[in-house]
């Protein structure tokens, strides 16, 4: 009876198995967030605020899509502004092209710009995904790089470093936030609905046994390669839709904040701060640091300082909570329950063997301290196989 | 004509490219770490050199003097404060950390010298020496003869000193190098040390020959990687046989075709090569996943 009662907390369960609290605590809490992200504009209509909250939503959206490549995959891009900006054009040259008036319709166009990141990532992801580590990071960012040339140089498609400018919308006022503000938290939803599918499905497990040891999951019979190539076509996607939004919601298209360098450091960091290839971590990390920067920004009207900051933090967070906040606070949960579920099975037999039911599995709060922190980090040998 | 003279170009403007990518190169072949912040302290090394030469009138070449300690110092900072705590999955960590420390650096600089583009403008910057038709500009080949003698310089401490032997021993095997009683933690910390004042030097020349803002680094790293890349992950002959073909191709498309898309075939070529090569021109070992 102990055992199950261990069990149940999650101590019996190998460390690397990150502790997940129990159904009803994580549904109840997906859906208080979500009535307060529905009510957040409702309760303060102010456009300031609300802008920050739009912006907030384009991040969530891009955070959770990078998530579900980066993170769940274990190949860590530092080049998807290069979908962000793909996205962008995608919906300025159609608006543009087609006349189409500002408005609701737009977002019309957001699936398009996933559409269209998505095939664009197909023929790239295949040549990328041919290399690991160090050298596919490099790559993602070489790619990032061509396509913001391409952006600057073919003048008459993208209209070079003059940039384009997309109808405005007819909204004005206190609304004008909102659309985008719903729009953009549908889609963080479907974002959402997308990554919790992936990480509980059996394709999701391909994916994570590919991080773990991805010549072993070819050698279990994975289809390594489309697997990959699928979560990268599906960040990709979301991506887009996080740049289709952003380019109606500031009006105009840029070389250089389309596919902005600067966008693949927040992204990656606030995935690394919320945990990275946890479901809750992009979310997380979107709704704390998002708000943090854009009220840095319009406090001090200085780029700069936020970009210290930004800096500071990831070290920070790098070297403190290497897998998070999300897997740091569960697993010194866990520690929590397991040293409370433990002490009552002493009162309960006295004269018992301690934790001797639990068998050589049973890991006590000192195997969960803050070393144990993400997946990944329990994996046998991982320090070994980076020099191999 | 054109032509010849964009490929001297590109073998005297690589030469100083092959500074910054040797730095690269060397620190990863000795402690496989990527070092993303490259382009923002070669950046740092050429606000330095514009700082002596606009503010105490220290020509650039002679400022090295300065800049070049300076900057190993800022290296081995680095290494002890930042590289060295990290524990487990040293490649991509180490990257992440050095892309954040560039985020910092670049806030600095942006804050201290503002985003207005600068250029350490010599005397002799303009001035060019003709031969025939051929036209060589005096700031490049003054910085291709610092090039050779600082890879001269390089080449001398790997292959005939002791300290040498021991970064290459590190380099080949760092843990049967700790065995035989090599202080691996020094080597790494003299090798970032090494590879930040060659960026130091790059810079110097970079800044010379360009007008510069912090935001130059990313094209500029991007640059460096793709060279790197090309040349192989740590291997020092590969980075300086890649840093001039990269450069020698952009300038003859340059002349060709149109200077726009000099630096696109750059990574064109960047591509083309890892779908047949992925472990680069000179690499030893594959990365790679099929």
């Amino acid at each position: 009876m102990t055992t199950t009662e261990i069990a149940s907390v999650g101590a019996a369960a190998p460390e690397h198995v990150p502790y997940r609290p129990p159904r009803a605590v994580r549904y109840g809490a997906t859906a208080g967030l979500l009535v307060l992200l529905i009510a957040f504009p409702l309760a303060f209509p102010n456009p300031t605020v609300t802008s920050i909250g739009v912006f907030t939503m384009i991040y969530l959206i891009a955070a959770i899509g990078w998530n579900i490549f980066s993170g769940f995959s274990g190949y860590i891009s530092i080049g998807h502004a290069a979908y962000y900006g793909i996205g962008q054009y995608t919906v300025a040259l159609i608006a543009i092209h087609a006349h189409l008036a500002g408005g609701w319709g737009l977002f019309g166009l957001l699936p398009a710009a996933g559409l269209v990141c998505a095939l664009a990532s197909i023929p790239i992801g295949f040549l990328l995904l041919r290399v690991r580590k160090h050298t596919f990071i490099v790559l993602t960012i070489a790619v990032m790089f061509i396509f913001q040339l391409l952006a600057f140089n073919l003048t008459s498609l993208t209209n070079g470093s003059g940039g384009l400018t997309m109808p405005f919308p007819t909204w004005t006022g206190n609304f004008f936030n909102m659309p985008f503000y719903y729009v953009g938290l549908l889609c963080a939803v479907v974002a959402g609905a997308a990554a919790w599918w992936v990480r509980r499905s059996k394709y999701g497990l391909g994916l994570f046994a590919i991080r773990d040891d991805e010549e072993r999951a070819r050698g279990l019979g994975i289809k390594v390669t489309r697997t990959k190539l699928i979560a990268y076509a599906a960040s990709a996607f979301f991506v887009g839709v996080a740049g289709g939004l952003y380019a109606p919601f500031v009006g105009s298209v840029y070389p250089q904040f389309g596919f902005d360098p600067t966008f693949d450091l927040a992204v990656a960091v606030l995935v690394f701060v919320g945990g990275i290839g946890t479901l809750s971590g992009p979310v997380l990390g979107a709704l704390v640091l998002i708000p943090l920067q854009q009220y840095f920004y319009l406090q001090f009207g200085n780029a700069n300082l936020y970009l210290i900051a930004y800096g500071v933090l990831f070290i920070l967070i790098l070297r403190l909570l290497p897998g998070g906040i999300v897997p740091g606070v569960t697993n010194a949960w866990r520690g929590r329950l397991v040293a409370r579920a433990r002490a009552r099975q002493e009162k309960a037999e006295p004269e018992g063997t301690g934790l001797g039911g639990t068998g050589p599995e049973g890991t006590g709060p000192e195997g969960t301290g803050p070393e144990g922190t993400g997946p990944e980090d329990a994996r046998p040998g991982a320090g070994q196989k980076d020099r191999a | 004509m054109l032509i010849l003279q964009a490929i001297i170009d590109g073998i005297l403007i690589g030469g100083f490219y092959a500074l910054m990518a040797a730095g690269l190169t060397l620190v990863f072949g000795v402690m496989e770490i990527v070092n993303f912040a490259q382009g923002i302290l070669v950046v740092l090394g050429a606000y330095l050199s514009y700082a002596l030469y606009s503010h105490l009138h220290i020509d650039p070449f002679v400022g090295l003097l300065i800049t070049l300690p300076a900057m190993f110092v800022v290296g081995v900072v680095i290494y002890w404060t930042m590289i060295k705590p990290i524990k487990r999955d040293r490649v991509i960590m180490s990257l992440l950390t050095m892309f954040a420390v560039g985020t910092v650096i670049e806030g600095i600089l942006d804050l201290i010298f503002t985003s207005n583009l600068v250029q350490t403008t010599t005397s002799y910057v303009n001035s060019s020496v003709q031969i025939g038709s051929l036209i060589f500009p005096v700031i490049y080949l003054l910085s291709f003869a610092m090039a050779v003698v600082l890879l001269g310089a390089l080449y001398w401490l790997l292959y005939r000193t002791r300290f040498g032997r021991n970064l290459r021993a590190t380099t080949q095997n760092p843990t049967a190098a700790r065995m035989v009683g090599i202080d691996v933690d020094r080597i790494s910390a003299f090798t970032l040390g090494i590879g930040v004042s060659l960026a130091a030097a790059g810079g110097m020349v970079f800044g010379s020959t360009n007008s510069f803002d912090a935001a130059s680094s990313y094209d500029l790293i991007s640059r460096l990687l793709a060279i790197v890349i090309l040349g192989g992950f740590g291997s020092l002959s590969g980075a300086l046989v890649a840093s001039i073909l990269m450069l020698v191709i952009e300038d003859v498309v340059a002349v060709v075709w149109s200077p726009t898309w000099g630096q696109t075939t750059f990574y064109l070529v960047l591509i083309l090569v890892l779908l047949l090569r992925p472990q680069g021109l000179f690499g030893r070992t594959a990365v790679r996943a099929q």
